[in-house]
């Protein structure tokens, strides 16, 4: 019912027009109190610590990174649903960081998101009908007949039975609700749409015909995206620019192909390495760089590059300064990573991985936890 | 879900059946439930009987021809002056005044229920506006509002009911007010806990990132989703609120003589209870009969708005069958519930 492949637009030159989002050092601390009734502020969790970037009038950013990097909270951010502790979002030129809830009310019509469990999302006590014509009662922009003729409009878009607009979201499945969320998002028609994971819990058929959808909206709407996920393959498959983040930082941005196919940071190319290939003989083939421990406490990050307790390339300069975001040489001007020793072409990162990692690979069984670039 | 997927899809894309598709909401399955509950519906009927019997006492009063307050002090009492027992004229017999203890008990219902019903109905409003607020909004609101809602708890509520009666002097509007404020408490912090759980629910986010207002949140998203637990709360607070209306008026701080009510008719009967069993007999088993309906509502009604439990309930019984029966599983699920 849609078109096979994701309509891709070819990345124009980036002018002061183009920009819809841009997000300037964002940074988002959870305050973490200790016990007591006066609950004194004992530390913070560093959610989010210094993040820029821009998102580009109808194209779509990929967002991905490992579980606790900070991607959700960064999107909540520029959603405005939580309040950031420092930093601009800029939004169509006008500055929304810290507005008010009635100051933002303007700008929720613009920002829609769509959510990663297809359950949670949507009340369970409400039928179909209200739940999508929600944002229509709230901004007051339909009532009665127009707004039921709106939200069956809405319904058939996104390909479900307009006659369902009585039932209950219990009486869908996992894709259908997906699609009720996302015509929930569209019924404001707004500019942008923030996806978090919007099909990580969804079979891989159906994850297919969701983001096929989401390609034909774009192209119909003009929507801009920005898609939150963890599976390198969905993101490649939509994304115009990808961002890697990693413990509340971005380590490498940039247009799709060059991210991909040449990565500068050795954390993307450990994502890379680790993510599943369709194509048996090129998964044989294969290195998988492995990295060894977790994700580190971002209440009490590293010094200096934030992932150099796991990097194979790291020496003493990684731990001591943090390394800036920026193009390396022989990279497009927009590809922007921050390492000091960044990846060159054709470099073999599994040689000169840990030890932890070797006892791993030869099956000796090492202690602790030795896991793999962590992308499912 | 991929089945149901395709299934659907084809029925978009052929021409599908024109019918308006009604979901059935919870609410019409949990009634179906409910009317599977024997019990449940055994407790409805009684409960439905006596508000008809309360609400008719008037007329049935003039049909018998003895008004509530009026003394037989002829037919009403014996030549000793004690009490007559039940009758055909005096079908619950009399009580010292001579007056008919039959029309005076279904006037007693009258305050009974309307109390029950009054006071928990304020109670709830209160308990479901406070709950949903201090769970909603948290920080200071919340802290205030919760140690209130245990301060309430914490209260002697006889000695507050003994004390206010003084002030303001016993009446009907006393009670009610007196028994609301102390019911609220236990369902604010109910409510509470839940919209605690509630609130970290998406489409919670998805609301506020439409734009909603906490107030249409609140109504809408939340309140919904806590019907359920609150309409249990309420259907067993309501004989609560009947026994506590019964105590206040048995320690005269409550509805007060000649008005009849269950608790005050006790109180006079305690006297007579050797030579006139029917004066405390019959106020006492209504008193029962309504606590006892409610309350197994109550419980019928949990189980059908949330049949886990009941599923809990019955897994547990079956567990207690096989221990009884010692090593041989029970076979029979069915007829647990």
């Amino acid at each position: 019912m849609t078109s096979p492949q994701a309509a891709t637009p070819a990345a124009a030159p980036p002018g002061e027009d183009d920009v819809l989002v841009r997000v300037e050092n964002l940074v988002k601390y959870f305050p973490i109190r200790g016990p007591g009734l006066l609950a004194r502020t004992v530390g913070h969790v560093q959610a989010v610590d210094g993040v820029s970037l821009e998102l580009r009038r109808g194209q779509t950013l990929g967002l991905v990174g490992e579980t606790g990097s900070g991607k959700t909270t960064l999107a909540r951010c520029i959603a405005g649903l939580i309040p950031i502790t420092s930093g601009r979002v800029i939004f169509d030129g006008h500055d929304i960081a810290g507005l008010s809830r009635r100051a933002m009310r303007p700008y929720r019509r613009d920002i829609q998101m769509i959510f990663q469990d297809p359950y949670g999302s949507l009340n369970p006590r409400r039928r179909v009908g209200s739940i999508i014509g929600d944002p229509f009662a709230v901004h007051h922009t339909a009532s009665g007949a127009a707004r039921k003729r709106a939200i069956q409009e809405l319904m058939e878009r996104v390909g479900l039975n307009p006659e369902h607009y009585n039932r209950f979201p219990a009486e869908f499945s996992g894709g259908q609700r997906q699609r009720i969320g996302l015509a929930r998002a569209l019924a404001l028609r707004p500019k942008l749409i923030i996806a978090d994971e919007p099909v990580s819990a969804l079979d891989v058929s159906i994850q297919a015909q969701i983001l096929n959808l989401l390609a034909d909206l774009q192209n119909d709407f003009g929507l801009t995206y920005l898609f939150i996920a963890h599976d390198l393959e969905v993101v490649r498959h939509v994304s115009n620019q990808v961002t890697v983040m990693y413990l509340g930082r971005i380590c490498e941005q940039g247009p799709k192909d060059p991210v991909y196919e040449k990565p500068r940071h050795p954390y993307t190319a450990a994502l890379l390495s680790a993510a599943p290939a369709a194509d048996p003989d090129a998964a044989a083939a294969r290195q998988r760089i492995i990295l060894t421990g977790d994700i580190p406490s971002p209440i009490n990050p590293p010094s200096g590059c934030r992932f150099h307790p796991r990097c194979p390339k790291a020496q003493d300069l990684c731990h001591e300064q943090d390394p800036p975001l920026e193009t390396k040489p022989g990279d497009v001007p927009e590809h922007q990573t921050a390492c000091h020793f960044p990846v060159q072409p054709g470099e073999d990162l599994t040689t000169t991985s840990t030890i932890a990692a070797a006892d791993a690979s030869t099956g000796t069984g090492g202690e602790g936890s030795s896991l793999t670039g962590g992308a499912a | 879900m991929s089945l149901t997927e395709l299934e659907f899809q084809g029925e978009t894309t052929g021409s599908g059946p024109v019918q308006v598709i009604q979901g059935r909401s919870p609410w019409v399955l949990a009634w179906r439930r409910l009317r599977q509950d024997k019990v449940a519906v055994a407790s409805l009927i009684v409960i439905l009987l006596l508000a008809l019997l309360a609400i008719l006492a008037p007329v049935i009063a003039a049909w018998v021809g003895h008004p509530p307050n009026t003394p037989y002090t002829n037919q009403g009492l014996s030549s000793t002056g004690l009490p007559v027992a039940p009758s055909s004229t005096f079908f619950f017999g009399t009580d010292d005044l001579g007056r008919d203890l039959f029309i005076r008990v279904l006037y007693g219902a009258q305050v009974s229920l309307l109390v029950g019903f009054v006071s928990t109905l304020i109670g709830t409003v209160l308990g479901v506006a406070v709950g949903m607020m201090a769970g909603y909004f948290g920080g200071w609101i919340d802290t205030v509002l919760a140690r209130s809602t245990d301060a309430v708890l914490a209260f002697p509520y006889v000695v507050l009911a003994l004390a206010l009666a003084v002030v303001f002097g016993p009446s009907l509007l006393e009670v009610i007010v007196v028994i609301s404020f102390f019911s609220w408490a236990a369902i604010a912090r109910v409510v509470r806990g839940q919209t605690l759980s509630i609130k970290e629910k998406e489409y919670i986010e998805a609301a506020r990132s439409i734009g909603a207002s906490p107030m249409r949140i609140m109504v809408l998203d939340i309140l919904p989703n806590l019907i359920a637990p609150v309409l249990v709360l309420a259907t067993l607070a309501i004989p609560t609120a009947i026994v506590f209306e019964a105590t206040l008026s048995f320690l005269g701080v409550g509805v007060q003589p000649p008005t009849a009510s269950w608790g005050n008719l006790l109180s006079q009967a305690q006297a007579f209870y050797q030579t006139s069993w029917w004066y405390l007999i019959f106020p006492t088993a209504f008193l029962l009969l309504t606590t006892l309906a409610f309350n197994l509502l109550g419980d019928g009604v949990r189980d059908a708005l949330d049949p886990r439990t009941e599923r809990l309930f019955a897994a547990q019984r079956k567990r207690g069958r096989a221990r009884s029966k010692g090593a041989k599983p029970a076979a029979t699920v069915e007829g647990a519930s």
